[in-house]
């Protein structure tokens, strides 16, 4: 029977493997891969959407520019005028997130988001700049940032110790909530996906059920699109909502 | 975008809505799908984001306290006090979190 031979293993999808030929010498994974493919896609879409240079854009155009808007303004409004200066980095960074979640919704592609080590890579490197911007502009001064004005001088040891640890916290939480949602999110598809395989290996009856956990993952597929780029927007928000911490010190 | 964004003439928006008036798609389809979506998704986010945050500080305080015991060689010492300030810190991120105020303006939170 093949569905004695099929194994269910949800997890296997996360597995790297070295790329064939010359590179997978290197342990240039197939995530690695789709982290170049992601990053030429974007610069694709810039340089050919932008080459019309139209008053009226196209449809690759108006992508392009929606895109750019898009973070520009969250970046100004988030960070207010200050924002502009970091700008190319928050782009960078939703850019490649969201080519991240949205390659991995491909059949046979790669989520490189869903590993930790990107996001935690990512997060790190979020809040080192966020500290060393901020004390660069306030030199020691950046300091009082854990230290609230207007608390009792008492609490204060204790109140040191907790921003202390919650501003710890977060690049934690910034890079668990990316990888979290998206492995989940995947791992869910896989299930569904398996007993609509070993359902509909069991003849007649077992093909109607197999309908079942087949039909829920069509909804599925659309609810990691909005998670997907719902993820990619949270980050890029957190990170301008840092930046701003830094820049102005609550 | 930037180049003629202000006025428009008035004869392009009458051309525009009679033209989505002929696709039929005026009017319909405005209103529903991004409210429903919105709400769900904005929810289920704001939901998993303040566990994770809660979370995220229990983790990073419980590190923080576990590595000085274990350099200091004081067991449970630390590990106790930090479980404790990353409780107070998770619910101190939920909390700054929950306020309005956070995303942005001046201000903020030290009233």
């Amino acid at each position: 029977m093949a569905g004695t031979t099929f194994k269910m293993q949800p997890l296997e999808q996360f597995v790297l493997h070295p790329v064939p030929g010359p590179l997978g010498t290197v342990n240039f994974t197939q995530a690695n891969l789709v982290m170049v493919l992601g990053g030429g896609l974007v610069m694709a879409l810039l340089y050919f959407g932008m080459r019309p240079r139209a008053t009226v854009p196209g449809r690759l155009q108006a992508l392009a520019e929606m895109l750019y808007e898009f973070v520009h303004n969250m970046a100004i409004d988030q960070i207010g005028p200050e924002g502009r200066r970091f700008f190319p980095f928050i782009f960078t960074l939703f850019v490649f997130v969201l080519m991240g979640n949205l390659l991995g919704l491909i059949p046979f592609m790669f989520t490189y988001t869903s590993h930790i080590a990107v996001t935690g890579a990512l997060a790190l490197f979020v809040i080192l700049l966020a500290t060393f911007v901020g004390l660069r502009q306030h030199g020691m001064h950046f300091f009082t940032y854990f230290a609230p004005q207007g608390a009792p001088l008492a609490l204060m040891p204790l109140i040191i110790m907790i921003e202390v640890v919650s501003y710890l916290s977060r690049p934690v939480s910034l890079s668990m909530r990316l990888f979290a949602n998206m492995m989940a999110g995947h791992m869910i598809l896989a299930v569904f996906a398996s007993f609509a395989v070993v359902l509909g290996s069991l003849g007649l009856v077992g093909f109607v059920g197999a309908l079942v956990p087949f039909g829920i993952n069509i909804p599925l597929i659309g609810f990691e699109l909005l998670v997907a780029v719902l993820q990619a927007y949270v980050f890029a928000i957190l990170t301008c909502i840092y930046l701003h911490d830094a820049v102005h010190l609550h | 975008m930037s180049g003629n964004g202000g006025q428009r003439d008035p004869s392009f928006e009458d051309r525009l809505r009679t033209a989505r008036q002929r696709a039929g798609q005026e009017g319909q389809g405005q209103k529903a799908p991004p409210q429903g979506a919105d709400g769900g998704a904005a929810g289920l986010g704001f939901g998993l984001r303040a566990g994770m945050e809660l979370v995220a500080a229990e983790v990073v305080a419980g590190a923080i306290g576990y590595g000085l015991d274990h350099l200091l060689h004081t067991l449970p010492l630390f590990l106790v006090i930090f479980i404790l300030l990353g409780g107070a810190a998770g619910v101190m991120n939920v909390w700054r979190l929950m306020t309005p105020t956070v995303p942005g303006r001046k201000g903020g939170r030290a009233e």
